[in-house]
């Protein structure tokens, strides 16, 4: 079978790329192993844990369902891409590290984008999400070391 | 060691050092190695539970491009695995569970290794597995592992224990009550989210070998995989990567981890293994299954009288530390609140199941589940409330149990009166209709100052302060995500008066660090914390010794605080980056550095299994408000108080988060989480069909700890990272038969278990 190549063009983490990809290829892959981003995480690659969530145009979805085909013309942030020299950490990141939301952190990567996502939605919808909105908007992702409680504190603090 | 000033870091809500670099992704996992010309290896597994392996043919797989070398167990020169040696790293005879290695690829691509392991042809001849334990032990079932050296009881038992104390027919006559009842806790997988990976790379120059291994154990790990390469232990350097998740599982060897050493030693390229997650529940660590029979009195007045334990541990194919999880069971059954005669016996038993490890608890929460289900049984018996019976009897302090344990320290009375009053258990009414609700109570006794099972179970620790006053930190412990290397840091920030930024801990490299047992047992804190106290008296002395000569005045003067050495009586200070350089740069030019060895006062058991195991120990209650729909048999966990003696609060954010993962975790354990075997074979190896908790699943946690202050605890301070799990199971299990008044003797307590109880209660009545 021959494989097809396709030349597409996406923004990442605020930068132009140009890449030409095989149809196959799922976006965790060509973050992780073609473009040298290794924060964002594979946790069980069948879109159950969350750990490899990245944004697509400010949504979070499970890049390694996602086909990297598909990010052509859209904008891809992913952990990487959050904070700068400047702000080394966004407010999002601060929360879960001042609420002792961290332990062995291989799924913080993959809350820390969801969360932004979710903040981003609630601040568009003008919501302020009570504790069981935040536990809902968390259940895509598997932590095992922390029991989430001071996960959903940190999202908590940020409204 | 106590002290009489306030603290000023210790028992402050510290942020974990090294979280920045975790929410910014900038961590460095093993699955984020990439070294020069590294090679992907891949593993070719049984198809088979059980089988004769008649060839296996490798040509194809060879001829493949991209295939840099093939290993099976024809061409590769190793000893067997772990303390048993029962384990060949790769089976070329037969194979005895699924989770069997019988050859592995290494090639420049993961795909082209994947490929290639599909082109092995195996030729098997399938034989009948044997599953149950109880069918391992009859006397005409095959020899299940080769290598078992025997065990006079029985050809298929890998190890087996026995322990008593007491007069137990004395106790028996004195018993008003006894209860007899059988418990069985399936297997559970730790599903750390970083799945296992490793990556190996040898040099043929010098003969090094270098592991990026996520071991929770280097240095054992170090000297295990010498004795299986057959190489010299300091030819193999052990670098730990950030590990994404232990929870004890990390305690063993497995095959992958020699298989990919040989793969480099064979090609001289690093090569790197790397687990998917289906791969991960299949051949990762899991909790071992057990059957326990357990029979328990008390007298009249609801005073234990005695225990008698039969534990059945599957213990799969081959030994690993899972099997010495008997120690800490007998420790539960033999001292868990106070009674005067126990005997117990427990068997490791082979099957063709895959083999069990060693996860958080290591054994305690299935005994602790045994254990409590029958005090509620009891209580009611006797007509006894059930958090009276458990005062009643509850472990005090100066307490020397029958196993000799000493409670030196000891907060389970006041923990369990903590959770008895702070549930509302005494005013609450049980709602009734569709929806029930109710509490259940459990409680726990751990090891807290590490557990005596090596040589030395202690661990080292090198400070070197530098000329501009900042302390690196080279401790022998690991950090797998528990936050040792903050309360480490904090620690040192305590006794040196200098900011928690300007310390450093250093920890990850065999080649570098000095000597630790490893990261188990709940035992960094308590170790390694009272490891770097011995090491900062020293480094102190040595500044104090200056000091006090430039400040001219005696070294009992003296004050760390703020970054200087402070002369109290003169109010005159020095920086402390001044006295280093004074120390250095000046006579008698010495550098500001030393090195420390703390051994905990803990001693081997003797061959009755009696003795000073541990440091010290640690106890704590929960109470659990569950509500059970009746129409539906949903368990619905709403509330969990928790009482830990923790001897001491070093960092409440650290200590909570311990808290609230361990019983989440329980939580799972108790309600959703299983694996399901058929004939050997894991019918569930995903996160879709093997249901951790999610944010949604989660009850309100209230903590309340007890600070016993242990004298021979770092501030006080003792372990407690496994303890809240332990009991979590139980208490569940006693709410939901309370409520129900059914009886749950196993685990998960599934919708479909829940229902099946109330109908066999409804067609008793009828």
């Amino acid at each position: 079978m021959k494989t097809i190549i396709h030349k597409i063009s996406f923004k990442l983490n605020g930068g132009k790329i140009e890449q030409e990809v095989p149809s196959s290829l799922l976006l965790i892959d060509l973050i992780r192993d073609t473009l040298k981003l290794k924060g964002t995480k594979p946790g069980c690659l069948e879109g159950e844990c969350g750990a490899c969530t990245v944004l697509i145009d400010g949504v979070g979805i499970n890049s390694c369902l996602y086909l990297a085909l598909n990010v052509d013309g859209k904008s891809v942030t992913t952990v990487e891409g959050l904070a700068s020299n400047v702000e080394p950490l966004s407010d999002v990141q601060n929360a879960l590290v001042e609420h002792g939301a961290v332990q062995c952190g291989f799924c913080t990567s993959g809350i820390v984008m969801n969360i932004h996502s979710f903040k981003d939605k609630c601040d568009d919808d003008n919501m302020t999400p009570d504790r069981e909105d935040i536990k809902k908007s968390l259940e895509g992702n598997i932590c095992r070391c922390t029991g989430y409680v001071k996960i959903i504190d940190a999202v908590e603090s940020l409204f | 060691m106590n002290q009489s000033k306030p603290f000023k870091v210790i028992g402050n809500r510290v942020p974990k050092i090294d979280a920045g670099d975790r929410v910014t992704g900038k961590s460095v996992y093993g699955h984020d190695i990439e070294l020069q010309s590294m090679l992907h290896g891949s593993i070719l597994r049984s198809k088979y539970p059980s089988a004769i392996i008649k060839s296996i043919d490798t040509s194809k797989a060879e001829q493949l491009p991209g295939v840099e070398c093939v290993i099976t167990a024809n061409n590769v020169d190793t000893h067997n695995l772990n303390y048993r040696t029962d384990h060949p790293v790769l089976k070329g005879e037969e194979v005895n569970c699924i989770r069997d290695e019988v050859a592995a690829v290494a090639a420049t691509s993961k795909t082209i290794a994947e490929k290639a392991i599909k082109l092995i042809d195996v030729e098997y001849e399938v034989r009948n597995g044997i599953f149950d334990p109880e069918e391992a032990l009859k006397e005409d079932a095959p020899l299940l592992n080769r290598f078992n050296k025997g065990d006079d009881k029985n050809k298929n038992i890998s190890e087996s224990f026995h322990y008593e104390h007491g007069n137990i027919e004395d106790e028996k006559k004195k018993s008003a009550c006894i209860i007899t009842r059988q418990y069985t806790l399936p297997k559970v997988t730790p599903a750390c989210m970083a799945p296992s990976n490793i990556t190996a790379t040898y040099s043929a120059i010098d003969g090094q070998l270098t592991l990026y291994s996520s071991t929770q154990v280097p240095f054992l790990y170090q000297r295990e995989m010498s004795q299986v390469l057959k190489m010299d232990p300091s030819k193999i350097r052990v670098i730990q990567p950030i590990i994404g998740g232990g929870f004890g599982s990390k305690l063993d060897i497995h095959p992958f981890e020699p298989i990919c050493a040989l793969l480099s030693i064979k090609t001289g390229q690093p090569v790197q293994i790397l687990f998917n997650r289906e791969e991960e529940f299949h051949h990762s660590a899991i909790r071992q299954s057990m059957v326990i029979n357990l029979t328990t009195g008390a007298d009249i007045d609801g005073k234990f009288t005695f225990r008698e334990v039969e534990v059945i541990k599957d213990n799969g194919a081959y030994t690993s530390w899972g099997a010495k999880t008997s120690f800490v069971i007998m420790q539960t059954f033999s001292s868990l609140y106070q009674v005067p005669a126990c005997v117990y016996n427990a068997d490791a038993v082979y099957t063709n199941n895959v083999f069990a490890g060693s996860i958080r608890g290591f054994g305690n929460p299935q005994a602790t589940f045994a254990l409590e289900r029958n005090i509620d049984l009891m209580a009611d018996k006797l007509g006894i409330d059930r958090a009276e019976i458990r005062l009643k009897n509850a472990n005090f302090q100066g307490e020397l149990t029958g196993q000799g344990l000493q409670f030196d320290s000891c907060g389970h009375k006041p923990a369990l009166e903590a959770v008895i009053q702070q549930s509302g258990y005494k005013e609450m009414s049980e709602l009734q209709g569709r929806y029930k609700t109710g509490i259940g109570f459990a409680s726990m006794l751990h090891v807290g100052g590490g557990a005596k099972i090596y040589p030395s179970d202690g661990c080292g620790t090198t400070l070197k302060m530098d000329p501009y006053g900042f302390l690196t930190v080279i401790t022998g412990s690991s950090e797998i995500g528990q936050g040792s290397e903050t309360v480490l840091a904090m620690i040192a920030s305590e006794e040196l008066g200098i900011g928690l930024n300007k310390i450093k801990v250093i920890n990850t490299d065999t080649n570098v660090k000095p000597w630790d047992v490893g990261v188990h047992a709940s035992r960094t804190s308590f170790v390694a914390g009272n490891s770097i106290l011995g090491a900062l008296k020293l480094l102190k002395t040595k500044l104090s010794n200056k000091a006090s000569e430039m400040l001219n005045t005696s070294k009992d003067d003296l004050l760390f605080e703020n970054g200087e050495i402070k002369s109290l009586s003169t109010d005159t200070a020095f920086k402390i980056d001044k006295i280093v350089r004074a120390l250095h740069f000046k006579p008698p030019h010495e550098l500001c550095e030393v090195s420390y060895f703390y051994e905990p006062s803990s001693e081997f058991q003797d061959k009755h299994f009696k003795g000073k195991v541990s440091g010290c120990y640690a106890f704590a209650s929960q109470a659990v408000e569950v509500e059970v729909d009746t129409l539906t048999g949903k368990v619905n966990v709403l509330n969990v108080y928790v009482s830990q003696d923790v001897g001491k609060v070093l960092n409440p954010l650290g200590l909570e988060g311990q808290i609230e993962g361990g019983v989440v975790m329980g939580l799972g354990y108790a309600l959703t989480e299983e694996m399901i075997y058929e004939k050997g074979q894991l019918m569930n190896p995903s996160f879709h069909d093997y249901k951790v908790p999610t944010a949604t699943d989660i009850p309100e946690i209230h903590f309340h700890p007890i600070e016993t202050n242990e004298a021979s605890g770092p501030y006080g301070a003792k372990g407690m990272a496994e303890a809240p799990l332990v009991p979590t199971p139980a208490a569940i299990a006693n709410a939901v038969s309370n409520i129900l008044d059914v009886e749950i003797n196993s685990l998960p307590i599934t919708p479909e278990k829940v229902l099946r109880a109330i109908h066999e209660k409804d067609q008793t009545k009828a």
